[in-house]
């Protein structure tokens, strides 16, 4: 069936829309197999409004005489509202964004079809791969190798198929480790750091089971990342508890026995629905205007958002002291590997890895720990906070990610080179996009459906110059030390830039934004282009680690 | 002098409030301050503390490492040391526990304290801020407003001071039968005057109404200034207790204006609550941001239940109220509570701050205090404890006031030319006694002190540090074009003000700083600007042409900007790593801090470890290290020589 099959009615005129901070416009809205487009058909400066069908999340009709109004709420948190005159047209309308928005069929989706003027299919997709990371990192070449035994995916559907691991284990090891691991996700580097050589690692759960099974590979395999001297801290993203559970049902976890140089650390994170509602929760809380101070409070707090942003930068802040400050090595996992673990080692790296911190060096980190590593999107950013169909999937842990890392920007707003603008566009570009970059679930999948030669790579996009210097952080100063964020519950806040960007808009806040660029760019032309290396060390601080979080490791 | 027993204990462990952290040095008592020197001579952090600072000294359980003492202080300090011998520990709590309570007004730092200033530089300090000349500024008096001397031996009302302004219809019989019919004889005075529309904001105390007392020249009172407002003769009665409040009053014989006895008044409770409930709400709100290794769901809920953030709100609500019944109305608003030196200040000083761009600047913001707070008789004495006091008088009123007018900032970036650091130094103040422009409770209990002849004013000493207060990004432009705020007031905008309660606890704050960044790049444009015209200006002296100059390269010594000292503002302690970067820079520190006043940026360069080539223009040697506020440096002289 054509997609055009799903419109019944394609246009309809003397539309009211009405969207926040903004006068309602009437004009003709139109809805074509992606897009829904509002335009006031005004000769002089004609306003119009695109939106991405597959940014909406949900909407809701309501019948008011023979008008009707559609309510529009984007996965972006944006909501519209629509009066169509005409019943029926109303209808149709609703049922063919209904149908269009939610399409399962990932190869008719928009980026499929999005065919920009400036851009060439051709060249190179994405930024880097397995191999030239491991070529760039010179500091990996001693005692790490490239691995292709997962180029058929066989090993590991949801791997890529390059991955880096310890040059002393063969690939033979790895296919055993793999099948002792949930779907197949063998322990791979995530990163080495720069300072003292020490790796994090990220793997799935060991396939222990009731029985305590034990797979001699996986055990060297970790064994070879360390010395036999040293010791290194596997951070169980589960309670203790859980991890004993998950043995029922064929999961487990590395018994000190069996991995006698591992130290394990359980840090609880919550995942999947829990997460899910929790930003439906928080969203609605946002939505609603009327609340009194305690009535906000408790809504803020009954979402426990701000929790689960506390959770990951503290067990990120762990992750990272383990590696600078202890000198060790550390093996990640919950039990799929796909979510939390990603979220903590990519926020590890950007706290210990200058070059994670610039906006090429950020997009990298992301394409490395997420997309490649198979982060499930497809199946995650199904739905945002709006939708009432019943959750499968869908988990924020991408958007959670985004707010770690702007909380992090909030507590260091000279260290990273992109702005929060990037972090908003990413949270929209996850859930709809003109782009393939956040398609499907895994490298092998994309790879199925040929998205990389079909598609634009939104990455790469942005890194275009004139894309990029929207994006840019003016205020950045390149810092090689590591930046602890205070994961004090008081030294958190609210991401409000992308929870209440609709809700409140303040001109204020911008003209003082654009001041402060002002001053900046006063300061970079008095001071010349030779000049700006001094400049750069003016507030280059000592970074010593917020709260000692290692502190904590005597009483576990 | 005589309390000390015990100068100086070595050895001290201060332990860190929320980490397992710990610092060894030695502790001395001075006869104003207990001072703690790290021993590790690489960081040698030193901390110093204002025994009027301190709220309150406990002995804790002995513990194996020693005999440990908790102090928290009025500017939401906490120190707790470990110390060795357990006499010592007996000594040094004993000795503050009588310093910290001085018996006197006289033995109050204010008294000690002595920058070194010679009698005329002091005198020139008090003349800083004329009252008179605001009421001129404010356009009074005027053909309905006039001055009135009724008050001029403070017989009708002590707590008010001598010069008044009111109705020019307000006769001395009708002021002074007012006044009688007023809680503390604070009959309705003008406060404010909104030129534009000729609307006035007045003051007073709750009437002595009970359940049916009237009082005609109290009616007269509120019609004169009724009729002073030819734009609009209705005149807002705020009362800013919450209803049940001012009916209880009832019953003791005072309580609120019977609509049906006044003309043209319209009336309105608030609903601010009182100055128990708010001493309670602080407590527990300092309690809940205390806590170690606090979850998030225990702050959110701790914040939520100790209604904080709720009593703040209140206030801005209604000073919002008042700010838009003159503004858009054009109306007079008489406002009060009980006494009207509490909320009845609060809402006053909220209110004109929003209307008036002239409050938002430094000055204007000194002003606004000296008028509202100051003048009309806040009881600072009692409300801060300044002198051992009745602890349930005690009550955080005013730093209330500073927290809404931080949520202002926030909302308005540009609006104020200070920044929150200003508004943290006057907190540190108001509670210092090292001025004497807080000291006890009326102007006329500092006229007996003689404040004016024997200490300094907080308003000079702020002033001459000026530069560690602006707000870069302050907006003239924004006071033209915003000449009255309207903030928002969705509850989302009401959040924990952490450099307040959190100030001395370093490892909560972001470690860089926009605020510190932006001031130091203006100051670098200014100074860059300045080599720029003086280069041009010698070209010029050697006949060079010099029409299109490029941008010089600055000599080096202009690289280095002056910063503020606030220890938020400050860099942190240098991990091992950067110990010999920073003995290197602890010379030059030495050097900036004998020679140079802290304010001027200008030549400050020792060879061999000059900024620019270490890589660190910020040097955390020269103020970093100090971890105090502003004051202290000044302090350092004082302290040495008052010991």
């Amino acid at each position: 069936m054509e997609l055009s099959e799903h419109i019944k009615t394609a246009n309809v005129e003397d539309v009211t829309l009405i969207r926040p901070f903004l006068p309602s416009l009437k004009g003709t809205l139109c809805v074509t197999s992606h897009h829904l487009l509002f335009s006031d058909r005004k000769e002089d400066g004609s306003r119009q409004l695109l939106v991405l069908l597959r940014n909406i999340d949900a909407i809701e009709k309501r019948a008011l005489g023979s008008s009707g109004t559609v309510t529009i709420k984007c996965k972006d948190l944006l909501v519209l509202q629509l009066e169509i005159p005409g019943m029926e047209e109303c209808l149709n309308i609703a049922s063919s964004i209904e149908t269009l928005s939610s399409l399962e069929s990932v190869t008719e989706m928009y980026p499929f079809f999005y065919r920009p003027s400036h851009l060439s299919l051709q060249g190179p997709w994405g930024l880097s791969s397995a191999d030239q990371y491991y070529k760039e990192t010179e500091r990996l070449l001693d005692r790490w190798r490239i691995s292709n035994v997962n180029s058929d995916y066989s090993v590991c559907p949801s791997y890529p198929r390059a991955v880096i691991v310890p040059r002393d284990v063969d690939d033979d090891m790895l296919v055993r480790s793999a099948r002792f691991r949930h779907g197949g996700r063998f322990p791979v580097l995530s990163y080495c750091h720069h300072r003292n050589q020490m790796v994090i690692m990220r793997s799935s759960q060991p396939l222990t089971g009731a029985n305590r099974k034990r797979c001699k590979e996986d055990e060297l395999l970790l064994q070879a990342v360390i010395d036999s001297s040293e010791l290194g801290y596997i951070m169980d993203l589960r309670s203790a508890q859980q991890a004993q559970q998950s043995r029922m049902t064929g999961g487990g976890f590395e018994s000190k026995s069996c991995y006698n140089h591992w130290k394990r650390l359980h840090r609880y994170h919550e995942r999947g629905k829990v997460l899910q509602e929790s930003l439906i929760k928080l969203v609605e809380a946002c939505a609603d205007s009327s609340h009194s101070v305690d009535r906000w409070l408790s809504k803020l707090e009954n979402s426990k958002w701000l929790s689960h942003v506390h959770n990951a930068l503290t067990t990120a802040g762990l992750i990272a002291e383990c590696v600078e400050r202890d000198g060790h090595s550390v093996l990640v996992h919950g039990s799929e590997g796909t979510d939390s673990t990603l979220l903590v080692t990519s926020l590890a790296q950007l706290i210990l890895d200058p070059a994670s911190r610039t906006v090429y060096g950020f997009l990298c980190l992301l394409e490395r720990e997420w997309i490649q590593a198979g982060h499930p999107f497809q199946q995650r950013c199904g739905h945002s906070a709006h939708s009432h169909t019943r959750l499968k999937h869908e988990c924020p842990s991408f958007l959670l990610l985004l707010d770690c890392v702007w909380q992090i920007w909030r507590q260091f707003p000279l260290a990273l080179e992109f702005s929060e603008a990037l972090l908003l566009r990413l949270t929209r570009e996850v859930y709809a996009s003109d782009y393939g970059t956040f398609l499907c679930n895994s490298e092998q999948e994309r790879c199925a459906l040929g998205v990389k030669e079909n598609t634009y790579c939104l990455f790469r996009s942005l890194l275009k110059p004139e894309i990029e210097e929207k994006y840019l952080n003016p205020l950045y100063e390149h810092t090689d030390l590591a930046i602890w964020p205070s994961v004090h519950p008081q030294s958190l806040q609210l991401w409000t830039g992308l929870f209440l960007r609709w809700t409140e808009y303040s001109q204020n806040m911008e003209d003082a934004r654009d001041e402060i660029w002002n001053i900046k760019k006063e300061h970079r032309e008095r001071i010349g282009p030779d000049q700006n290396n001094h400049t750069t060390s003016i507030h280059c601080e000592t970074f010593t680690p917020f709260e000692n979080l290692m502190d904590e490791l005597t009483v576990l | 002098m005589e309390h000390i027993r015990t100068p100086k204990v070595e050895q001290v462990k201060l332990l860190d409030r929320f980490s397992n952290k710990s610092t060894t040095g030695t502790l001395h008592l001075t006869a104003t301050h207990l001072i703690f020197a790290e021993s590790n001579s690489a960081s040698a952090q030193e901390i110093w503390i204002l025994h009027h600072h301190i709220a309150s000294v406990e002995k804790l359980a002995l513990t194996a490492s020693g005999c440990p003492l908790l102090i928290q202080c009025r500017n939401f300090r906490i120190v707790h040391f470990i110390i060795p011998r357990e006499r010592d520990c007996h000594d040094i709590y004993s000795s503050l526990f009588r310093l910290l309570r001085p018996g006197s007004y006289d033995d109050l730092y204010a008294f000690s304290y002595n920058p070194k200033q010679n009698d005329q530089q002091r005198e020139e300090g008090w003349q800083l801020l004329d009252l008179g000349a605001e009421f001129e500024r404010m356009g009074v008096p005027c053909d309905q407003w006039k001055l009135t001397d009724v008050n001029r031996d403070y017989k009708v009302c002590e707590t008010y001071p001598r010069d008044l302004y009111v109705p020019i219809t307000a006769s001395k019989p009708i002021i002074v039968g007012s006044s009688k019919f007023r809680s503390k004889g604070r009959f309705p005075v003008l406060t404010y005057f909104y030129q534009e529309k000729k609307a006035a904001v007045c003051r007073c105390s709750q009437p002595l109404s009970g359940f049916s007392a009237r009082c005609l020249e109290d009616e007269h009172m509120l019609q004169a200034i009724s009729k002073a407002n030819y734009n609009n003769r209705c005149i807002y009665v705020m009362d800013t207790r919450p209803k049940l409040n001012a009916l209880a009053n009832r019953a003791a014989g005072k309580g609120y204006e019977n609509e049906d006895n006044y003309i043209n008044i319209r009336f309105q409770f608030v609903g601010i609550e009182n100055i128990h409930v708010m001493r309670g709400s602080l407590q527990k709100l300092l309690e809940v941001v205390g806590t170690r290794s606090l979850s998030m769901a225990d702050y959110m809920a701790g914040l939520e239940n100790s209604g904080w953030l709720r009593h703040i709100k209140a206030i801005m609500d209604a000073a919002i109220f008042l700010a838009k019944a003159v503004t858009v109305e054009g109306a007079s608003v008489l406002v009060h509570c009980s006494d009207g030196w509490d909320r009845t200040a609060q809402v006053c000083a909220m209110g004109s701050l929003l209307m008036d761009p002239y409050y938002r600047t430094i000055k204007g913001f000194m002003v606004l205090i000296e008028k509202d707070w100051i003048s009309f008789g806040h009881k600072f004495a009692d409300r801060c404890d300044q002198l051992n006091g009745d602890s349930k008088e005690v009550s955080p009123i005013f730093t209330q006031f500073l927290e809404c007018v931080w949520h202002l900032t926030e909302q308005f970036p540009q609006a104020f030319e200070f920044s929150e650091w200003f508004l943290i130094q006057i907190h540190e103040h108001v509670h210092s006694c090292q001025f004497g422009n807080f000291l006890r409770n009326s102007q006329r209990q500092r006229e007996d002190l003689q404040v004016t002849e024997r200490t300094y004013s907080l308003w000079a000493h702020l002033l001459s540090e000026k530069q560690n207060y602006l707000n870069p990004i302050y907006s003239s432009r924004f006071a033209e074009s915003h000449p009255v705020l309207v903030p928002s007031t969705q509850a989302y905008h009401f959040k924990f003000w952490r450099n307040m309660y959190h100030q001395y606890d370093r490892s909560m704050h972001p470690r860089q700083s926009i605020l510190k960044h932006i001031l130091t790049l203006k100051e670098s444009n200014r100074d860059l600007e300045g080599t720029v015209r003086a280069l041009k200006a010698k070209l010029q002296k050697l006949g060079v042409s010099t029409s299109p100059l490029k941008p010089q390269t600055p000599p080096r010594e202009h690289s280095l900007p002056p910063r503020p000292q606030s220890l938020i503002l400050g860099a942190p302690v240098l991990s091992r790593k950067e110990v010999q970067r920073e003995e290197d820079e602890e010379v030059f520190g030495e050097e900036a801090r004998e020679d140079v006043p802290i304010s001027t940026g200008g030549e400050r360069t020792v060879e061999g470890s000059s900024a620019t080539e270490n890589g660190y223009m910020e040097l955390p040697g020269s103020f970093g290290s100090k971890g105090e506020p502003a004051v202290v440096t000044l302090e350092f002289g004082v302290a040495r020589m008052t010991c």
